[in-house]
Formats: C-alpha cells, sequence, structure tokens
C-alpha cells in the first residue's frame, strides 16, 4: 500500500514511507513536525499551505507527498539562514505584513516564487501574483509593501532569493 | 479533506504509463499536475484504485515547432505556454490563455493535457483550442490516434479519451502571417473560472476579415466553435459596427448554464460583450 | 525612550513568519486521537435510525458518540450568553443546541456523530461506513418568510419561529407622527447579507482528561478562553472549572467568529475522558462554512425623515433578525444593543424608533461578526443618507455637515445622549469628513465624474460617516441589558527579581499583536526596555481571568486593567524606594525607570526596588514583600470611535462588473499607542467591509443547503481585488481611560460598506436613483440594475 519516498527538505533528505493518499502538506507537519505550512481551504484556494516544490510555488495540499519523491521541497521553515530572518521575512516584520500569521507561510513562499520570476515587480504584478493566496487580516495592503521591500533588499545586497 | 486510498504508480515512459493503466479490476487514472484530479479525489467525488503519474514524463513536456504546426507535450504546464516564445510569436491567445488560469500555484503545475482531459465547461483551454482548430494526439495500447478539438470534446465533462487512452500532444497549426488571435475571459469573482471566456481569431486581408474563429468556455455545457458569429463577419469590413454586428448573434441555439452568479440572459449577454470585446482586439 | 506612538516592529513575527507559530492544530500530545464529525446533509429532518456497528468494526477506530450517548449523559446544550426579553417582558425562546443531535436536525451541518479514530484518515474512512435514515422535512431559511403563519417551524416551543421581539428609542407614536409630518421621507428596503467571517485558520479543539489529576486541558481556536471555559464547565458539561485548563495558543484570525463557545469543544473534552486519551477535531473549510457563526442576515425596512432645510426630524427602522437554527454565545445581543443603540449615528437626529424581530431558521448560527450590528446599523444609516441626498438633490457630504452633532470632549462638555440609549464619550465629526474630501480632491472628482460620464464611463463616489460603540463595557450596564457576563478586563503585572515583567492580560491577540502595544505601554509607564517585558495570554492557568478580545476592546479595557496593575506597582515600588532613599514617598519621582528624590541626585533604579522587593532585607516595616499586583478594570463607558469612508468606483456599463478605485478612510479612534498596527487594523477591516459590498455573501437554496459552501463559490477578497488604500486619522481621546484610547479593530469594517455600495449607486445615477441593489454587488446585479427601467 505505502510507497517509499526520498525527498530534500530545506536542505536536507527525508527518506519516508507514506500512503499513497498521503498529501504532501500533511506529511510536512504530521510526519516531520514542520506545521509552518497551514491548512486554510479544502478546494486548493487559499495557499496558506503553499511550498516550492523544485523552486516552485506549489500548494502541498494538492500536491501528492508521492508526486515529490526525489524533488527539493522548501518550506517556510528552511528559509532564514543562520538565524537570520530571510530579506522575505524581514520585509513582512518592516511593513506589518501579518497579523494573525495563519497565511504568512504560504504569502511568504509565493512572494519567493514571484521575485524569482520577477526581481522588480510592480503594485499591479504583486496583487496578481497573490491571486492564490488569501488573507483575512491585511487587506494585503501592507503585504504589497513588504514585498516591495523585500525586492529593493535583495537588489541592494545583490542576492538571489533561493 | 483525505482522499480515500489508492494506489501509486509513476510512469517514466508513455508505454509504461499505458501498461499501468491497463489493470484489470482496478480504475487507473491519469494523474497529471493533479490541479482538478486531487481536488476531486479530497472531496470523494472520484475513488480511483490507481493512480499513473505521468507528470515526469520527459517526453511529453515539449512546445515546438513541428512543420506548419506548434506541437504541445501534454504535460507541458500552463506556465510553461505562458512563458513560450514561440507561441507568443505564432499564436499569442495560447499564452494569454495560460496565462488567466487559476493563480500562480496553479500554473506552475496544472497541465494543458490534464485540462482538455478534464473538460470542465469552465475551464479556459477547451474553446482555445477549438478556435486554434487544433488537434489531439491520444495513445493507447493499440497505438496512436489524432482528433481535431471539435471532435475530442464532446459535451459536460466528456471527451473522446477512451479508458486506457491518453492526451500526448496537442497540434497547435501556425496560422497564416497576419493573423491575429486573443482569449478574453470574464472571471467567475470566487473560483476564477470563466463565466464566459471567448477566444477569437481572425485574418484580416486588406480591411476584410477573410478567416474568422470564435469559441466560447462557460458559456454552455461544453465549450463551443460559434458559427453564427463567424458566419457574420467573414467577408466583412473590420469595423467597429460589423463586429458588433456579429458579436450580437453569439451563443444563439445554445444551452446556457445559469448558476449563482449568471443567469442564462445575463450569461447570455456577457457572451455578446466578451465575443464584442475578443473581436476588436483581433480585428478592431 | 518613549514607545507610545511609535510604530514598533511587532515582537511577534519572528515566530510568525519563520513557521514557528503554535496554532492549536500544531500541537501533538502523546497517544492523541483524531476526531471527524458526521454531519447532517439536510436542513431539516427527522432521524429515524442510525447504525454504526460497520463503522465502529473498522480498523483503528476508537470509539463513536452519537446524539443519543450525549442525551443519555445528560448534558445540556450550549446556552447563550446574553438574554434579550420579548417586548411584553417574557424571556427569549431558548431553546437548546446539543452537543450531537439525536432526534431532529435543524441544519445542514448539525452534528450527529462524532467518530474517534487513530488517524484522521481512518476517522474519515469510517464516516464513509456509518448509515443515516433521515425522514426530510420542509426547511425555511430567509427571516422574513420564516414569521409567516403556516411557516415551517424550527423548534417547537418557539412559535412563528420568533426568538424574540424588541424595541428601543422614542415612542413609536412619536416617531410616526414626526415621520408624517417630514417634509421629504427616504425609505429603503434593505437587505444586510449573511456573512461567513473565514479567519484562514479553521478550527480546531484538543480536549485531553487527564486521570492522575483529574485534570482537564482544552487547547482551542478561541478569542476568549476564560468565558469559553466558565460557559463549558457551569453550564455544559458542569464539570468544576478548577479542574479545566483552557489554552488559546496563537490563532489565526477570528473576526467574531472565535468568540463563542462551540459544541466541538465540549465534545472533544467530554470524549477525551470517556475514552481515556486526548481528541483531536479540526474544522475543514466546508465545515467552517456550515458552522462557523456566520455574521449580518437582516431584512430591513428603513424610513428616514427630512425638514425643508435638510435636517433629519425622525428615523424609524424595522428589521428581521436572522439568527439561525440555535443561539449562538452573542447572537441576541447583536440585532439589539449592538445595532439599535447605534442609530442615531452622528447626526442630531430627534426622534428615533427601532423595531428587530428576532427569527429562527433552519440555517447556521447567526452571530458578531466584525463590527457585530454596528455595520448594520451604519449601513443602513449611510445609505439613508446618501439617497436621501440624491432625492432632495443635495451634495451628500453637504447633508451630512448639516446634521453632525457638534463637537464635544466629554472633559469640559458633557457627553452626548442619544435617543437610542447610549452616551457618546468625546466626538468630534466634521474634521473626519473635511479631510476626507481633502483627501479625495472632491471638486475635481465631480468635474471628472461629469467628463467620464460623457464618455459613457460610470464613475461613482460614495460617503460613509460613521460611529460605533467599542470596547465593551460596563459590566453593569451589559448587565441591565441581558448579558450573562461581566465586561471587565483583568491584568497582572508581576515584576521579577531583577526588574523584568511578566504581564498576564485577560485579552486575547489573535493577529492584533498585543505582544507588542501592550508592552509599549507597560514599557512606557514603567520606563524600561520594551526587551524586560514578556505578555502573556490565551491561558487559563496562568492568566486569573479574562473576558477576551472582541468589540475593539482590548487595549480601552484590557490595557486601562494593565495600566492600573502598574499603577500599583509604582505605589509599592515608592514605598520601598522611600524607604531605600531614606526620604518621604512625597518627595520622590518617578521617571526613566528611576526614584529619584526631587531636587537632589539622589536616585534608585526599578530593578533595585524589584531586588529589594523579594529580598527584603532592608525594607520598609509593615510592607508586604513581592511586587505583583492584579487587577480588574470595569469601564465606566463604552467608546466611540467614528470618522469617515469614501469609495470611489467605476461600474462597467457594459457588464456591471465594478472596480473599486480609490478608498480613503479617516478615522478617529482615540489615542494610538502603535500607528503602524492600528492602520493594519484599519486596512483589515477596510477588506472586510468592502469584501461584504462587493464580494461576499451566503446564500442558501430553497432547500437550505448552502450555494457558497466553499472558496470556489463564495467570493472574498484577493490582493488583486483592493486597490491601495489612502488613510488618515484624527484624535479626540477617550475621556474616560487612563489611556483615550477607543478602539481601532472594527472601524474599517463598519464604515467601509456603506461607502461602496453608494459609490455604485452615485456611478448609476445617470439609470434613475437605484434603490434596490443588494449586496454583494455582484456584475449580474449590478448590470440588472442598470437594465430593469
Ligand atoms: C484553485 C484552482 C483554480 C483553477 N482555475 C482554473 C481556471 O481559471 N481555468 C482553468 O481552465 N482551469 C483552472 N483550474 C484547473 C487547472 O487548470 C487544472 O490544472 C487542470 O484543469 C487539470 O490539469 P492537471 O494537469 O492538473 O490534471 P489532473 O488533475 O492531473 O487530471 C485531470 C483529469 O484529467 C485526466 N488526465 C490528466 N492528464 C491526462 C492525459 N494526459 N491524458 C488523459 N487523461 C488525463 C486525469 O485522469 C483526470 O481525470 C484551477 C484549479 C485550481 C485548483
Ligand atoms: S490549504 Fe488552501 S490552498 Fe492549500
Ligand atoms: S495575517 Fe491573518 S490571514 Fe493573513
Amino acid at each position: 500500500m505505502s510507497v517509499k519516498i526520498s525527498v530534500s527538505i530545506n536542505g536536507k533528505k527525508y527518506t519516508s514511507e507514506v500512503e499513497p493518499r498521503q498529501l504532501l502538506v500533511y506529511h510536512l507537519r504530521e510526519a516531520l513536525a514542520l506545521t509552518g505550512s497551514h491548512v486554510g481551504c479544502d478546494t486548493s484556494s487559499c495557499g496558506a499551505c503553499t511550498v516550492l516544490v523544485d523552486g516552485q510555488a506549489v500548494k502541498s495540499c494538492t500536491t501528492l507527498a508521492a508526486q515529490v519523491d526525489g524533488c527539493n521541497v522548501i518550506t517556510v521553515e528552511g528559509l532564514a539562514k543562520n538565524g537570520n530572518l530571510h530579506p522575505i521575512q524581514e520585509g513582512f516584520k518592516e511593513e506589518h505584513g501579518l497579523q494573525c500569521g495563519f497565511c504568512t507561510p504560504g504569502m511568504i513562499m509565493a512572494a519567493a516564487d514571484l521575485l524569482q520570476n520577477n526581481p522588480d515587480p510592480s503594485e499591479t504584478e504583486i496583487r496578481h501574483a497573490l491571486e492564490g493566496n488569501f488573507c483575512r487580516c491585511t487587506g494585503y495592503h501592507n503585504i504589497v509593501r513588504s514585498i516591495q521591500w523585500a525586492a529593493n533588499k535583495l537588489k541592494e545586497t545583490n542576492a538571489a532569493v533561493l | 479533506m483525505i482522499p480515500a486510498n489508492f494506489e501509486y504508480h509513476r510512469a517514466g515512459s508513455v508505454d509504461e504509463a499505458l501498461s499501468l493503466l491497463d489493470q484489470p479490476d482496478v480504475y487507473a487514472k491519469v494523474l497529471s499536475g493533479g490541479h482538478s484530479l486531487i481536488p476531486a479525489l479530497k472531496l470523494r467525488l472520484n475513488q480511483p484504485g490507481a493512480l499513473v503519474d505521468i507528470a515526469r514524463i520527459a517526453e511529453l513536456r515539449y512546445i515546438r515547432q513541428d512543420g506548419n504546426s506548434i506541437a504541445i507535450g501534454s504535460t507541458s504546464t500552463h506556465k510553461d505556454i505562458a512563458n513560450s516564445a514561440l507561441l507568443a510569436q505564432h499564436i499569442a491567445m495560447l499564452p494569454e490563455a495560460a496565462g488567466l488560469i487559476g493563480d500562480p500555484q496553479v500554473r506552475n503545475v496544472g497541465t494543458i493535457g490534464g485540462s482538455i482531459a478534464h473538460a470542465d465547461p469552465a475551464a479556459d483551454w477547451p474553446g482555445v483550442l477549438l478556435a486554434a482548430d487544433a488537434e489531439i494526439v491520444l495513445r493507447s495500447k493499440a497505438g496512436s490516434r489524432t482528433l481535431a478539438a471539435q471532435d475530442f470534446f464532446l459535451g459536460f465533462y466528456s471527451t473522446a479519451l477512451q479508458e486506457g487512452e491518453i492526451v500526448t500532444e496537442i497540434r497547435v497549426p501556425i496560422p497564416a502571417a497576419g493573423t491575429k488571435s486573443t482569449y478574453q475571459k470574464f472571471m467567475q469573482p470566487a473560483s476564477r473560472f470563466a463565466i464566459v471566456g471567448c477566444a477569437a481569431v481572425v485574418q484580416v486581408s486588406d480591411g476584410t476579415c477573410s478567416m474568422v474563429r470564435v469559441a466560447f468556455n462557460g458559456v454552455a455545457d461544453a465549450c463551443f466553435r460559434d458559427v453564427n458569429v463567424e458566419n457574420a463577419l467573414i467577408g466583412k469590413a473590420a469595423t467597429a459596427e460589423n463586429i458588433a454586428a456579429a458579436a450580437a448573434q453569439a451563443a444563439q441555439g445554445v444551452s446556457i448554464l445559469s448558476d449563482h452568479y449568471a443567469a442564462e440572459d445575463y450569461r447570455k449577454h456577457l457572451a455578446v460583450v466578451y465575443a464584442k470585446r475578443a473581436l476588436t482586439v483581433v480585428a478592431g | 525612550m518613549t514607545y507610545i506612538g511609535q510604530s514598533v516592529k511587532r515582537v511577534e513575527d519572528k515566530r510568525f513568519t519563520t513557521g514557528k507559530g503554535k496554532y492549536t492544530d500544531d500541537i501533538k500530545l502523546v497517544g492523541m486521537t483524531h476526531a471527524h464529525i458526521v454531519r447532517s446533509p439536510y436542513a431539516h429532518a427527522i432521524i429515524k435510525s442510525i447504525d454504526i456497528d460497520t463503522a465502529l468494526a473498522h480498523p483503528g477506530v476508537v470509539a463513536i458518540f452519537t446524539g443519543k450517548d450525549i442525551a443519555a449523559a445528560g448534558i445540556n446544550g450550549v446556552p447563550a450568553g446574553w438574554q434579550v426579553n420579548f417586548k411584553d417582558g417574557t424571556t427569549m425562546k431558548e431553546p437548546p443546541h446539543p452537543l450531537l443531535v439525536a432526534d431532529r436536525v435543524k441544519h445542514v451541518g448539525d452534528g450527529i456523530a462524532v467518530i474517534i479514530a487513530e488517524d484522521l484518515a481512518t476517522a474519515r474512512d469510517a464516516a464513509d461506513l456509518i448509515e443515516i435514515d433521515y425522514e426530510v422535512l420542509p426547511c425555511v431559511t430567509n427571516p422574513a418568510e420564516a414569521v409567516k403563519a403556516g411557516a415551517p417551524q424550527v423548534h417547537d416551543n418557539a412559535p412563528n419561529n420568533i426568538c424574540f421581539d424588541w424595541e428601543l428609542g422614542n415612542p413609536k407614536a412619536e416617531v410616526d407622527a414626526a415621520i408624517a409630518a417630514s417634509h421629504h421621507v427616504t425609505r429603503l428596503d434593505l437587505v444586510n447579507q449573511r456573512m461567513a467571517p473565514n479567519a484562514i485558520e479553521p478550527r480546531s479543539a484538543i480536549g485531553h482528561y487527564d486521570d492522575s489529576k483529574d485534570k482537564f486541558t482544552l487547547y482551542t481556536t478561541s478569542q476568549n478562553p476564560h468565558l469559553t471555559r466558565l460557559l463549558m464547565c457551569a453550564f455544559v458539561l458542569g464539570i468544576p472549572e478548577h479542574k479545566v485548563q483552557v489554552v488559546a495558543p496563537d490563532v489565526g484570525g477570528g473576526f467574531g467568529s472565535k468568540i463563542f463557545h462551540y459544541i466541538e469543544e465540549a465534545l472533544v473534552i467530554w470524549a477525551s475522558k470517556q475514552i481515556g486519551r486526548p481528541i483531536k477535531w479540526t474544522s475543514t473549510r466546508s465545515e467552517a462554512f456550515l458552522t462557523d457563526a456566520h455574521g449580518r442576515d437582516h431584512v430591513t425596512t428603513a424610513e428616514m425623515g427630512f425638514d425643508k432645510e435638510g435636517k433629519v426630524t425622525a428615523l424609524r427602522v424595522s428589521t428581521f433578525a436572522n439568527l439561525g437554527a440555535y443561539l449562538s454565545t452573542f447572537a441576541p445581543a447583536v440585532p439589539t444593543y449592538l445595532h439599535g443603540t447605534l442609530l442615531q449615528g452622528l447626526y442630531t437626529t430627534p426622534k428615533i424608533h427601532v423595531d428587530v424581530t428576532a427569527v429562527f431558521t433552519h440555517t447556521n448560527a447567526v452571530d458578531a461578526y466584525r463590527g457585530a450590528g454596528r455595520p448594520e446599523a451604519t449601513y443602513l444609516l449611510e445609505r439613508l443618507m446618501d439617497t436621501a441626498a440624491l432625492e432632495m438633490g443635495m451634495d451628500p457630504a453637504e447633508l451630512r455637515f448639516k446634521n453632525f452633532i457638534p463637537a464635544f470632549d466629554g472633559v469640559t462638555q458633557p457627553g452626548y445622549q442619544t435617543q437610542v440609549a447610549l452616551q457618546y464619550d468625546s466626538g468630534n465629526y466634521e474634521p473626519v469628513l473635511e479631510r476626507g474630501l481633502e483627501m479625495v480632491g472632491y471638486e475635481n472628482f465631480r468635474k471628472e465624474q461629469a467628463e467620464a460620464r460623457k464618455n459613457g464611463k460610470l464613475l461613482g463616489i460614495g460617503f460613509s460617516t460613521y460611529i460605533e460603540a467599542c470596547g465593551i463595557a460596563p459590566s453593569a450596564v451589559v448587565g441591565a441589558l441581558g448579558a450573562r457576563a461581566g465586561l471587565y478586563e483583568s491584568a497582572q503585572v508581576r515584576v521579577q527579581p531583577t526588574g523584568k515583567v511578566s504581564v498576564f492580560t485577560g485579552s486575547h491577540s489573535h493577529g492584533q499583536g498585543h505582544e507588542t502595544t501592550f508592552a509599549q505601554v507597560v514599557a512606557d509607564r514603567l520606563g524600561i526596555a520594551m526587551e524586560d517585558i514578556d505578555i502573556v495570554h490565551g491561558d487559563s492557568d496562568s492568566v486569573a481571568f479574562g473576558m477576551g478580545t472582541y468589540g475593539s476592546r482590548s487595549l480601552a479595557v484590557g490595557g486601562s486593567a494593565i495600566v492600573k496593575s502598574i499603577d500599583k506597582v509604582l505605589e509599592k515600588g515608592a514605598k520601598i524606594a522611600a524607604h531605600k532613599l531614606e526620604a518621604a514617598e512625597e518627595d520622590l519621582e518617578y521617571a526613566g525607570g528611576r526614584w529619584t528624590v526631587k531636587g537632589t541626585d539622589k536616585s534608585i533604579g526599578f530593578g533595585d526596588i524589584a531586588l529589594t522587593a523579594y529580598v527584603p532585607h532592608d525594607y520598609p516595616a509593615g510592607l508586604e514583600p513581592g511586587l505583583d499586583f492584579s487587577s480588574f478594570y470595569d469601564p465606566t463607558n463604552f467608546t466611540y470611535p467614528f470618522g469617515c469612508h469614501i469609495a470611489i468606483v467605476e461600474v462597467d456599463a457594459e457588464t456591471g462588473k465594478v472596480t473599486l478605485k480609490r478608498f480613503i478612510a479617516v478615522d478617529d479612534v482615540g489615542n494610538v499607542i502603535n500607528p503602524m498596527i492600528v492602520d493594519g487594523q484599519i486596512h483589515g477591516g477596510l477588506a472586510q467591509g468592502i469584501g461584504q459590498a462587493m464580494l461576499e455573501g451566503v446564500a442558501y437554496d430553497a432547500e437550505g443547503q448552502l450555494m457558497t459552501g466553499s472558496f470556489m463559490d463564495y467570493a472574498m477578497p484577493r490582493a488583486d481585488d483592493l486597490p491601495s488604500f489612502e488613510i488618515d486619522r484624527k484624535v479626540t481621546p477617550c475621556p474616560h481611560n487612563p489611556l483615550g484610547v477607543k478602539g481601532a479593530g472594527e472601524a474599517g469594517c463598519i464604515g467601509s460598506t456603506p461607502a461602496v455600495v453608494n459609490a455604485v449607486m452615485d456611478a448609476l445615477t445617470p439609470f434613475g436613483i437605484i434603490k434596490n441593489l443588494e449586496m454583494p454587488m455582484t456584475p449580474q446585479r449590478v448590470w440588472r440594475a442598470m437594465h430593469q427601467k
């Protein structure tokens, strides 16, 4: 019944046996205790579960753990390096891009996808890039500012998103 | 939301996928991007015994010129298509439509093959492929066949796909020089699927619309070519009046969907508006 | 360093941005089981039989309980926390809300059985094995229909589905006469549609019974853990409160929906004792749509009379309020004391009468949702204002200036006594509208609008000048009005021996940033660094008591309780300092974290005093050791924030699609501790209020099925549905609390909705004065409104 998967998560290799129906988000949360990826809906709409699979933003509630066998997964827990917030995380803090924090991991991962493809997005581009993510707290105003902040910081420091 | 259990197999090649699909007594389904299938599994609307994952079959993911057509491998993602310079150069409505599907996460993994196999009446690809006059290449253990898009889409979530058959390629003919295409979409505000999606391909020669193809998504229980609109414009001068008159013919004689966000009369009205908007972009 | 007034970055953000927040569903206890609830697929049906045998035998299933088990255990239903009486003085109808239904289900989503299994997948699998035989009965979902003769009855003991009727204001006959004598009367029939709160974190509850200590622990997504404990222990399960710890850890948004005590909380607690293991239940989004208390749902007729000059002469309002199938915790208060009492608005209206009929229907319960009653009041008032302006050919801004209550500070001038029971604390209304007009560039806009119309473009501007009652509120007042709890707040300030400070507050933060704002207040008052302060909330074992966070009350009430405790700390600290400095207490002053003998350089720091308090060797005679104080703060009045919201929209003349082009908000929420956080609260409120106007709305079909039961059907604002907001502030301090704060949590949601709707009406004036366009203003509805003539 179960399938064996081997996945790199936040740079660390994990080999596990999973039920084929196991969704990636539950695998992360239950088996690996990476509870930063959240479940906010059952229709693949809210984006709270967004992670990067091989560098691309993916809704982990709509991905089977079995599908990411051999892939490189980055969750929100994998962004900060040596105790320093990632520029996107910093941006959310600096510009008050979060309130309850529940949507935040997904927002940050969606922002990472955007900034990899478009290092200098306009406000309209940012708003479009967040189409797959709900926030009920912030009205998005400061999330836009947070991503702009991060874009500037990445530019100034000449850093890659990942 | 947890799906009922199933077996999972990942295929490395089309042949392997076809063998894996051909299991006696097991209801096996193809898994591509999973962005229609997995939501349905979670709601237990669909309970297959096995999934055959084709997403990583290298031979199915490409966008390339092949003679007078552009061949799109069926596991090409919406994002692959949105970013394709080749498509943008020859038939812009494909990248345009791809960019209007779902959201970035959906576009990163959802595939064109999965979308057309699913044949959601509100999905974007079906109408676009009709207007593109595309062909769909299918393969089964018995061999390969090619259907016109027109013959592939049969109705409400219904296609010509047979059990054990997979979509391998979508072939889009390269339009004659000077042909323009567009996809205009009016979204359902919650799901952002199409309430009305209008794909239009028009060639204007010497100010006259020499070729017109118009197709709709979302309006009826399946995508359809709107010959009334097309005929009303073919051979006519590309003027605002002629476009409006042709658009006014939209969605005649089809059974129009009605739901919470758009009752029949309003949907029909939108079909007219979106036909006009699409035609104005390509012929206006 | 002063912190108050600074946009200090939030203390909580490090854990949230790194995925280290601890929400209820993140908690994993040893031996924990998982629950799935089987819910009714019908709005109204008799349960003829339930067969659980196959499911129970399914490997991995630990236990299954049904309504019969709950009834056999003698468990009462979940009670309401507020009692409203009929006009004739009889008490409201209060049918119990059983934890699981044994006989007759009353809305889609009503709980029927709970399956507890080793893991969630197994529990879910077993649900497919339960067989239930129903006899489906007719149902009613609309409140105005439900009261009609012959309508299906929700409860046997609530004739005509009426929970209570209620009125407030001037005698009806006086108001009728004033309306009749008015020069002009504007009448609107309005639906304030049902809303799904949709905090992005779904509800979750973990029940854990530890028989070695005979102690229960409930982890829950709650805005007020103590109230949940009180209701659950005293009214539902009859278990002793001191044996129950309720923890609301990080909570992912509430917006009202997590105030209430829900059946699932009591269920996991009760069942955990039955099976001897912890149980976790987490809602799916589908369940959330079915069972998280909804908001609004009023069907209203409102009439406003005017004299020749445009002065309001009278207001008459009649509302059917849908309460759903069961009474949720604060449900009776919302359409009455949080709605009727706000109908004065910002205006000098001399005669007001409001009549409310609260109705049961076969739908999910309705309770407080961000704003709770005040948005409904504001909506009708502000819709009336803009509609009246159109009808009378007046400028909507001008009409408001004409009717504003004159400024009063509540200190040298008395508060403003309304016709509907409240006394406003302080207010200065003209400046917010003036500033709004300035920000929007009103005159230019009108020119632009006229120009646009010539080109067939439909631009519109809409206004809303609102007031709300926040900081709920004096216990004696709310008690007299039927509240079954007090509405004070508690705070303990514990100075540690090293001078670090732990603050235990009964307020609860689920996005509001209390760990930051409260620490700013404490740091400033004590003159110490914010880093030396820890704010603790959400755990009934560490926080003495609390009433929780809702009604924009945390800083006004909870913050004031903290200030009270700090005052006590400083008072005692001064005694110790006087002893150490060999000076009289009167000769000391406290600043910058030090007590100094006035006019000298003799001083002693806060840390030294703290240490002395705990190591009292050289210490004032007769003084207790320690530096740790608790206080309860019960406010003397509500607070009354107000503001002006202005929307500019463009309507697509062909499709009816509304685009929000600009949104201007000028709010006066009293003093501001952290402007960044207050702005954030306003932004979030605006998005929800705009969402109600343009996108959101719960709809039931004739069978009582939700037509909007998922994010695929219920439209909520996404980033690209909204513009950036243009906001500003005025400050009229609250005269009756020590911080002068009024509350900012709901303002955005209260003011914005009518502004957007009014803007659409304004855009559509080429089609006449449109009165029957309901929210949400979907493209289809707007298109119909344009084409109805
Ligand atoms: C939140 C969200 C929003 C969306 N919005 C839109 C939208 O706006 N417009 C739109 O058009 N779509 C939308 N979609 C659907 C999305 O585009 C899907 O990706 C697409 O419909 C299915 O492609 P897939 O690769 O994910 O297919 P899967 O989900 O893997 O498969 C879908 C079905 O097709 C079958 N199948 C898949 N591939 C093949 C094949 N090669 N041969 C034969 N059968 C096959 C499967 O067995 C299954 O029955 C949305 C989806 C989500 C989750
Ligand atoms: S949980 Fe909502 S999109 Fe994944
Ligand atoms: S911060 Fe609460 S949902 Fe976004």
